[in-house]
């Protein structure tokens, strides 16, 4: 598994309808790297992550996972999706469960992890959060920071292979940011692989190992952060991340 | 009392460390007195008007009620205290095997509903002739007037004399109530499932779950806590049918109150049973207003759906 893709898209084509959201999109994330897909709102860059997931099906080309072709009609879904968290825009935490629940949810009805185990891997997991006080609490009582942060615990409660990000602050008070970014920087430092979707450039710039840049569906440009944000070759990425800058938003 | 009402609810409602005044000696000014003042005026007059208000009707329709040409002989057929004793026992008696039924029929009435609106939403070619058979149900029985099914069921079943298949119109008119009303609360159900956003699935499938237990887990505890104001609706609904098994013939409150009217031509015992009926359903419907308000309040405090 050394050096191989965790992660391996091919010609991936993706419809809605009438529209091609996604076109001939090609990626390739190393293990332990951080991949930032940047891009307008409609580009594709969600699209692209719940493809990965097998959260939609694609209309043609193909995904692997290590090596293993998961767009294969006969993989079991349930099983890859096991191997690959998620954390979306909006939480979905679970309304209903405490905030132990929801991240214990999945160990112990997916992997069979016992219960005792499973809160205790789950109470580390919040402590690591800076959540430690709020395992009994439900979600409405969190604030978005606090709700974010519990749903990366639960996408990390399985210990996945890969951790799919999609623009996990765009729904966030701006002085929350910062409380999820750290986070996902910690992430980075123990070697998780990531593919994040983000609004965030000045966080792409910084955590990123590769940039793609997405513009209608395909991926219009892609590097290292440096030389995506440094010298963009395209005149089409220039001009986003010029309207970035003017936003203040870099 | 004003003030202490609302310093304390001003300290439930933050805990997320805002700070509210502090906590020095607070004293009201004399603003906020005179306010008070004219308040506590206000309200002792509205009370005097309502009461003033409520006693003129009541006489009103006293003398309206009393005064009618026909009362003494609606008194005499409707309100009989003779015959009011005479049935109160027997309709009692009755009564009790209204909420037995009840009990039995609202459990399978759960039960059948639930599986019904879940076969309703299973995906996979296999389960198409089940989703079919559950539509085909819920339709059906929702439009089937409840007294024609009872009739079919309780009169109608006895008469093909199969051997095995109880006669007992106890047994048969229940059936009757359990058909029809996991028809309505499979529909009640169903509501249930489809307002659980789909991005609640959508987590619960990233997590590795498969479709039966995103639903077990996810879709179902939340689209059942959100159903419980129609489903309690459902229940009173069922607690009044149950009175309809008498066309059978079983002695339930309805029939006992029956059988003291054919005997003496005074229809008080219906007003007697019909009474009873209406206090039974009262704390039924009383709770399901609070339930549904507290679920309300819970809302509107900002819970997330």
């Amino acid at each position: 598994m050394s050096d191989a893709p965790v992660l391996r898209m091919e010609s991936v084509r993706k419809t809605f309808g009438g529209s091609v959201v996604l076109r001939d999109v090609d990626l390739e994330v190393a293990p332990h790297t951080v991949t930032a897909l940047i891009g307008a709102s409609g580009s594709g860059k969600s699209t692209l992550l719940r493809c990965a997931n097998l959260l939609e099906d694609i209309d043609d080309g193909a995904i692997w996972l290590d090596g293993e072709e998961i767009t294969d009609p006969r993989t079991d879904q349930d099983a890859v999706r096991r191997r690959i968290g998620v954390v979306f825009q909006s939480y979905n935490l679970f309304p209903h469960m405490t905030v132990l629940e929801n991240i214990t949810l999945a160990p112990r009805r997916v992997h069979g992890v016992a219960r005792a185990e499973a809160e205790e891997r789950a109470r580390e997991l919040l402590e690591r959060l800076g959540l430690g006080a709020r395992a009994g609490e439900y979600p409405d009582r969190l604030s978005g920071g606090q709700q974010q942060r519990v749903a990366i615990a639960r996408a990390l409660a399985v210990r996945p292979r890969l951790l799919l990000l999609d623009e996990i602050t765009a729904a966030l008070d701006p002085e929350l940011v910062g409380e999820v970014l750290n986070v996902v920087r910690d992430l980075k430092g123990d070697g998780m692989t990531m593919v994040l979707a983000t609004h965030e450039m000045g966080f792409a710039r910084e955590v990123a190992d590769q940039v793609c840049f997405l513009d209608g569906g395909v991926v219009l440009e892609r590097g290292t952060a440096e030389q995506i944000f440094g010298d963009p070759r395209r005149e089409r990425t220039r001009r986003f991340l010029r309207r970035i800058v003017e936003a203040g938003r870099l | 009392m004003t003030v202490t009402k609302e310093e304390s609810g001003q300290e439930g409602a933050d805990d997320n460390g805002d700070m509210s005044g502090g906590g020095d000696a607070y004293v009201p000014s004399r603003r906020r007195l005179e306010r008070e003042r004219y308040q506590r005026t206000r309200a002792r007059r509205a009370t005097a008007i309502a009461a003033l208000s409520t006693l003129v009707t009541a006489v009103v329709l006293y003398l309206v009620v009393v005064g009618a040409p026909g009362w003494p002989r609606t008194k005499e057929t409707f309100f009989s205290g003779q015959y009011a004793r005479e049935a109160f026992p027997k309709v009692l008696e009755g009564l009790w095997l209204n909420v037995r039924l009840l009990f039995v029929c609202g459990v399978a009435v759960l039960v059948l509903g639930m599986l019904i609106a879940v076969a309703r939403t299973l995906r996979g070619p296999v389960f198409f002739p089940l989703r079919v058979l559950a539509a085909a149900y819920t339709d059906f029985f929702r439009g089937l007037p409840l007294i024609i099914n009872l009739m079919i069921v309780v009169l109608g079943v006895p008469a093909l004399r199969l051997q095995g298949v109880t006669v007992d119109p106890v047994l048969l008119g229940g059936t009757a109530l359990t058909l029809t009303y996991s028809a309505y609360v499979a529909e009640v159900f169903r509501a249930g499932i489809e307002s659980v956003h789909p991005s609640q699935r959508a987590a619960a499938r990233s997590l590795g779950l498969s479709n039966r237990q995103a639903l077990r887990y996810v879709v179902l505890p939340q689209a059942v806590r959100r159903q419980v104001p129609p489903l309690l609706n459902d229940l009173v609904s069922l607690q009044k049918d149950t009175g309809l098994v008498s066309i059978g013939g079983a002695i339930d409150a309805v029939r006992a109150a029956d059988i003291i009217v054919g005997r003496s031509l005074n229809y008080t015992p219906y007003i007697v049973a019909g009474l009873v009926f209406v206090a039974l359903t009262i704390p039924m419907t009383r709770f399901t207003d609070w339930v549904t308000a507290r679920m309300d309040g819970r809302r509107a405090q900002g819970g997330t759906t």
